[in-house]
């Protein structure tokens, strides 16, 4: 009986079959593309994971054009998902010479590339179209508007969010380039671009430290040093004068941290009693007090992303460790309660966006590195291990960190990558400390 | 010598010392001997025998030796706000003084070493500030002769990266901000 039915197959719909399985095989790479719907930008771009695609950015004639080219190559080898083919002011730039910007996948395909980004600059910007070089056709295009005023703060933020959008069309993921990091120099806070470009003075007289952003990208607050003890203070980096919280006019008031909704700050206020965190409703209204020292410290709060925890030092211990706690101040629970390295010395926590880890610094060797936490399964990855380095800052893709090191000899700004490992340096002139990452600045400003 | 000459150098001497201490550190104006030390100057020859506990150069030696004791900074082992033994002297020295000069105000000054959290480093210098500020309270110098306030790391005594650094950093300094011409030592 089987074999009956087989040989009236083989007769019959031998031609059908196999004209079937080669549509099949041709429709594969469509269907496969049709499954993936969850990544609707990632049109027709698909990756072994893990591994990092091959993308040139293209020359990019017009006004501008170098730097446009310039900006987004380096925005893209610095979001460290991506490998920039003939990264520009690098030798390797050598092997685009020659290269226009007009289409060509033999040679881009040539040159190992997986993706390529055309820019061309417009009257009111700059367009952009992401080829997929193996596919040879355009999978995304778009046309970005710029401000007027060429090579400007304000026109490189904004070329900064074009490379952050072709960032997630090519991987999934948005850059991180269109952000800024605030800064303590010299006792004076400052704020940088997040590629190094722009360092501004923001703070005014008076020993100044602690920065830290609310969410709207603008609004900042730190503590200042005066005569009777420390203030914590909220600006405006737009301009304007500085406003000083008013349950912080005496005492030690420090490391100040908005929630996410921007609507409360929380900051550490010591007494001759000890230190304790406080809450208060920027709208107005008196301080609640979050944290029963007893004479203890507890200071550097961060809220988690959803803000409803929050992430602090205390030396409740007997030494510094990091612990979480709901934001009323209940449910109070060591963070790192294990004993690694010489000395028990863990603070300066930070909640990563993705609320899956918090990173902090502790002492090892008597060094101190930066480690992160899973809040999944307590698993602790050490990510540094040359000079000191301290108070990480996390970026808004929950991959990267800016950091304090003294690997140079003098403290300095690094920012890392989790996930490789990469390292580069954001600060040279004088020393940097005590970083803060801001939220992505898209929508202006 | 007689009366006459021994009231114009006592008032000469005098006036010459209230402008010493007007100075924050500065020694007295000859003719009174090293500040540092208790010994009453001696007159002029012919030395005159007359009491000598009175005379302007010797309050003012008396007065610079109480500040250079209510001034003397007290230091602290690692990461702690432990009082010593030689702090707990230095600390009886100005509870004495203190107690004898009632306008007399103190700021303490907490610091720690550059090491470990700078935000961290801020509470601690404060609990070493509190630390003496209690000592002095408790031995019945009035709390409202005595402000607190913490450097944390940012004002080094020296710099260095090494214990002879980093001990002459974790500190309390103590700073006279109201009073200084009423300061007396301590009663005897």
């Amino acid at each position: 009986m089987i074999a009956l039915i087989r040989s009236d197959l083989l007769r019959a719909r031998t031609p059908r079959l196999l004209f079937a399985l080669a549509m099949a095989l041709c429709l594969a790479p469509f269907m496969s593309r049709a499954q993936d719907t969850t990544h609707a930008v990632r049109i027709g771009l698909t990756y072994q994971p893990g591994t990092k695609p091959g993308v040139i950015v293209l020359a990019v004639r017009g006004a501008w054009g170098d730097s446009l080219q310039g900006l987004i190559a380096r925005d893209l080898d610095y979001g460290d998902r991506v490998e920039v083919i003939g990264l520009p002011g690098t030798p390797a730039a050598s092997s685009l010479e020659g290269i226009g910007p007009g289409v060509s996948y033999p040679l881009w395909k040539s040159l190992n590339a997986a993706a390529a980004v055309q820019a061309t600059v417009t009257s009111s910007g700059v367009h952009v179209a992401v080829h997929d070089v193996t596919g040879r056709k355009i999978v995304q295009v778009a046309d970005f508007p710029l401000p007027p005023t060429g090579g400007s703060a304000e026109w490189r933020l904004a070329v900064h969010g074009v490379a952050d959008e072709v960032e997630q069309w090519i991987t999934g993921t948005r850059g991180v380039a269109q952000t800024r990091i605030l800064f303590v120099r010299g006792g004076r806070v400052y704020v940088v671009d997040s590629d190094g470009f722009g360092e501004r003075l923001i703070s005014d007289a008076g020993l100044s430290l602690s920065p830290a952003w609310a969410p709207d990208g603008h609004t900042i607050s730190y503590s200042v040093l005066g005569s009777r003890g420390w203030s914590v203070l909220t600006k405006d980096i737009a301009g304007g004068a500085a406003r000083t919280l008013p349950s912080t006019t005496t005492g030690l008031n420090t490391t100040p941290a908005f929630s996410p909704n921007g609507l409360t700050l929380a900051y550490s206020h010591g007494d001759e009693a000890g230190t304790d965190l406080m809450l208060v409703d920027l709208a107005g209204g008196g301080p609640r007090r979050i944290t029963v020292g007893h004479g203890s410290d507890n200071t550097s709060p961060e809220f988690s992303p959803d803000g409803r925890r929050i992430a602090f030092t205390s030396g409740r211990a007997g030494h510094p460790e990091v612990y979480i706690m709901d934001v009323d101040g209940s449910n109070v629970e060591l963070l790192t309660p294990f004993n690694f390295g010489d000395q028990n010395y863990r603070s300066n926590p930070d909640w990563a966006p993705d609320a899956q880890h918090i990173a902090f610094e502790s002492q090892i060797g008597g060094m101190f590195q930066i480690m992160v936490i899973s809040l999944r399964d307590r698993s602790v990855k050490q990510l540094t291990s040359e000079g000191v380095n301290e108070d990480p800052a996390w970026a808004p893709d929950a991959r990267h960190l800016v950091f304090t090191s003294s690997r140079t000899g003098v403290k300095q700004l690094f920012i890392l990558d989790s996930e490789s490992g990469r390292a580069r340096q954001l600060t040279h002139a004088g020393g940097a400390r005590l970083a803060a990452w801001s939220h992505s600045l898209g929508h202006g400003r | 010598m007689n009366a006459r000459s021994l009231y114009a150098f006592s008032s000469i001497a005098a006036v010459l010392a209230l402008g010493a201490c007007h100075k924050k550190v500065a020694p007295a104006p000859a003719p009174a001997p090293a500040p540092t030390t208790a010994a009453p100057a001696p007159p002029p020859p012919p030395p005159a025998a007359a009491a000598p506990t009175n005379t302007g150069a010797e309050m003012a030696s008396a007065r610079d030796a109480a500040r250079a004791s209510l001034t003397a900074p007290i230091y602290f082992d690692l990461d702690s706000d432990a009082l010593s033994d030689a702090d707990r002297a230095s600390l009886d020295a100005k509870v004495g003084i203190l107690n004898a000069s009632p306008g007399v105000k103190i700021r303490v000054a907490g610091h720690t070493d550059e090491r470990g959290s700078d935000e961290y480093n801020l509470a601690l210098g404060q609990r070493r500030a509190a630390a003496a500020k209690r000592y002095l309270t408790q031995h019945g110098v009035p709390d409202a002769s005595i402000d607190v306030i913490s450097y944390g790391e940012e004002h080094p005594a020296m710099d260095g990266h090494d214990e002879a650094a980093w001990s002459k950093n974790r500190r309390d300094e103590f700073e006279i901000t109201a009073g200084a011409d009423a300061l007396k030592p301590a009663a005897q």
